[in-house]
């Protein structure tokens, strides 16, 4: 006889847990689907401020069914519990699905305007090769300045801004990803 | 039928008998519903007070509290006792009124955007802006506060709303259109197996039992689990009572001020099995030193708890009382030896007898607190419903009232309210005509929702209210004096050191029957009649003026090294 002890059980020393608050350290794209009622959008951003989770960028829009918004939410999984931030989300109660979609599963894409300064002839048609490189479309043109939109992930927006920047970018705006799940089921 | 009568009716349906609230221009139509509705209105004396005593009335009772406000300044005196409930999950149904509608948004007489100010203190809130979904809207949200994790809801009617005539069927409910809220009750097999197990093959356990397991309605599930695994039990602040104290199984509670029993177990364990718990700041002291040895198995309605402090090697989400009904047999199953917990409980045995809950007793005849609240506990025969505002005189009263059942004990623990101790009484009272009712307090807090003494007075309510009065802010003046060197700010109650203000003629003012006491001899004795005075009674108890509730876990410091 050695120590009192139990039959068939298992050993709490193998007993795993994932770190309470733990980090993936990796950007994520959260999708939600929430009911297209006032003040829901208040509720997350609401949600996200007192719990000191800061949010990337932000998309809303209506969605194929009229009851239903779609949420778009980057952030950053190296700062902030995904985990708990996902499980807060799902206490509001006009919050109706969550996705932490996966990035080799998904396709995000992300549109931007760009506002050059282009007062020198010879520059102006280095921007239009560089916006022709990128798959960029003039949106407007004066003597003075050009916009161009282009869309894609955000890397290749950052891309464009890095080689715009020095021609004299005088503005810039990004609508904050949009992503769809890739294949045949619904995000 | 008006809107605000299709509210009555709502009321009636949802079984409410009494509705704590004040009246003001923005729902003059649903108080002149109250006139022919045949529901018990008790009339506070400030908004605040009408939200802790729904409080009180919903902890002690169980059942969904609701409280009525005017728009404007009565609605964010609620604001206080909204997020109150939403840190000790309390079931309030607060509905407030609201501007007309064509004034929404201009500023108007008495606006606030009271959804805007509290929605980070709701479980959810509703806005009307169709009259038509008055009556969803009202059972919706007592569905919402009621179930799951129970809190606070805001309905908010413009008062033209209330006053629109609406389509609406006695006793025809409309069907509830919640898809976003499936709050889980059963709990997965898989993991209450997987607890059984850990729960069997743990050497040093420790069942660390919170306000869940009281929301759950779940004594008898932990009481069970104890008896057939001889596990030591700690009850947080707001579970008190589901553990019955004192027992042989019972470690006292943990924490800042707990026993250093219960803390030393928590530090030493390797298993804890937490039901209904949150592992706040106030139990865990220093997080990264908490329990360092020990696995978690997290039981919770709230998935977002899971995890969120602490690891959770096997999370459970559930309903307390359904998944200790599942676990208990599959525990007993196992056969677990007892004899393996032997060492263990020597070990507690031996901090027991080691750190008694102590305090330096005085040499004359001076009332020390914790000899003030050992006397209440004789003087009410330990049967007591209690409830306290915030300071020294609630951990004194969490530490040596031994509360032999759940919902005996009605404090602010999460938010920690001064003031809200009386209107809690009050509600209390309401819910439970037949009980002794205690207030325990302290000079400052008490002074914080004075007014309700006229509600106890005009609902002829008998709480009774026992101030140990010292004179100070005394938690703030303890922390001044061991944080902050001493140097006193602003916590000394007393002009010219003079007892103050005269509670005596304060009593009387009120129409409450007073007594003033300052000699341990007879304090008992004195206590006893002062309970067994008819009506609403204020006691004014002199204790010493300097004393520290110990022991104590210093802030950021780990529970291991707690002092006094």
């Amino acid at each position: 006889m050695g120590d009192p002890g139990t039959k068939e059980v298992i050993s709490l020393a193998d007993l795993q847990a994932a770190a309470a608050g733990a980090r993936s350290g990796r950007k994520h794209v959260l999708s939600l689907v929430v009911q297209n009622r006032p003040g829901v959008l208040v509720r997350i951003a609401g949600l996200f401020a007192r719990r000191g989770f800061n949010i990337d960028s932000l998309s809303v829009a209506s969605t194929d069914d009229d009851d239903k918004s779609r949420i778009t939410i980057t952030i950053d999984g190296a700062n902030h519990p995904i985990d708990q931030v996902t499980k807060q989300l799902h206490k509001l109660i006009n919050v109706l699905k969550i996705r932490d979609l996966e990035p080799a599963d998904t396709v995000t894409r992300e549109l931007a305007l760009f506002k050059v300064g282009v007062e020198n002839g010879p520059h102006r048609a280095e921007v239009l090769q560089i916006c022709n490189i990128f798959r960029g479309k003039v949106v407007d043109i004066t003597k003075r300045s050009l916009v161009i939109e282009v869309t894609g992930t955000n890397e290749k927006i950052e891309a464009l801004e890095d080689m715009l920047r020095p021609f004299g970018l005088i503005e810039m705006m990004r609508t904050g990803e949009i992503a769809i799940s890739r294949g045949r089921d619904e995000t | 039928m008006r809107a605000v009568d299709a509210i009555m009716e709502c009321l009636k349906a949802e079984g409410v008998e009494v509705v704590f609230g004040y009246p003001g221009g923005a729902n003059l139509p649903t108080y002149d519903a109250f006139v022919d509705a045949g529901i018990r209105h008790v009339l506070v004396r400030h908004e605040a007070g009408g939200g802790h005593a729904a409080e009180g009335y919903a902890k002690s009772t169980g059942k969904v509290a609701v409280c009525l406000g005017t728009s404007g300044p009565g609605a964010t005196n609620l604001v206080t006792p909204i997020m109150d409930a939403m840190m000790d999950s309390v079931p309030v149904v607060f509905i407030t009124g609201q501007v007309r509608t064509d004034l929404l948004g201009t500023d108007g007489f008495q606006e606030a955007d009271i959804l805007g100010i509290t929605m980070p203190a709701v479980k959810h809130s509703w806005m009307i802006t169709d009259p038509a979904d008055i009556p969803q809207a009202i059972h919706e949200a007592f569905h919402v506060a009621g179930s799951g994790r129970p809190g606070p809801v805001v309905v908010d009617i413009p008062t033209d709303l209330s006053k629109a005539d609406i389509d609406y069927v006695v006793g025809q409910l409309t069907p509830l259109d919640l898809p976003g809220y499936q709050p889980k009750f059963e709990g997965n097999m898989k993991q209450i197996r997987q607890a059984a197990r850990a729960l069997a093959a743990a050497r040093r356990p420790v069942l660390y039992v919170g306000g869940g397991a009281i929301s759950a309605g779940a004594e008898d599930e932990v009481r069970q689990l104890a008896a057939v695994s001889k596990m030591p039990v700690t009850c947080t602040l707001m579970a008190l009572g589901t553990f019955p104290a004192p027992d042989d199984q019972w470690l006292g509670m943990p924490g800042m001020h707990g026993t250093r029993t219960a803390n030393y177990s928590l530090d030493e364990a390797d298993l804890i099995f937490s039901i209904g718990a949150r592992f706040d700041d106030r139990i865990t002291g220093k997080l990264s030193e908490f329990a360092p040895n020990a696995k978690f198995i997290h039981l919770d309605i709230d998935p977002a708890e899971i995890g969120k402090n602490v690891p959770a090697h096997i999370p459970i989400v559930g309903d307390a009382k359904q998944v200790l009904s599942k676990l208990v047999p599959e525990y007993e199953s196992l056969d677990a030896d007892p004899a393996r917990l032997d060492a263990w409980w020597e070990r507690i045995r031996a901090w027991q007898t080691q750190y008694p809950l102590a305090y330096e007793e005085s040499t004359d005849s001076e009332i020390k607190s914790p000899f003030a609240v050992d006397a209440i506990w004789e003087a009410s025969g330990g049967q007591a419903i209690v409830t306290s505002d915030v300071g020294q005189h609630q951990m004194w009263t969490a530490q040596r009232y031994h509360f032999p059942e759940p919902r005996r004990w009605i404090n602010s623990g999460g938010l920690g309210t001064m003031g809200f101790g009386l209107p809690a009484a009050i509600g209390a009272q309401v819910g439970n005509p037949d009980d002794l009712v205690i207030c325990v307090t302290g000079d400052g807090s008490i002074q914080m929702n004075i007014q309700e003494f006229a509600t106890a007075t005009q609902e002829g309510l008998p709480v009774k209210v026992i101030i140990l009065n010292n004179g100070y802010l005394g938690m703030v003046r303890q922390w001044q004096e061991l944080f902050w060197e001493k140097r006193y700010s602003h916590v000394d109650l007393r002009p010219e050191q003079a007892p103050f203000p005269d509670w005596m003629k304060l009593a009387e003012a009120y129409g409450w029957s007073g007594f003033h006491f300052e000699k341990k001899e007879t304090l008992v004795e004195d206590l006893r009649r002062a309970l067994a005075t008819d009506g609403p009674v204020l006691v004014d108890v002199r204790v010493a003026r300097e004393e520290n509730v110990y022991p104590m876990i210093s802030p950021g410091a780990a529970a291991r090294d707690m002092v006094g």
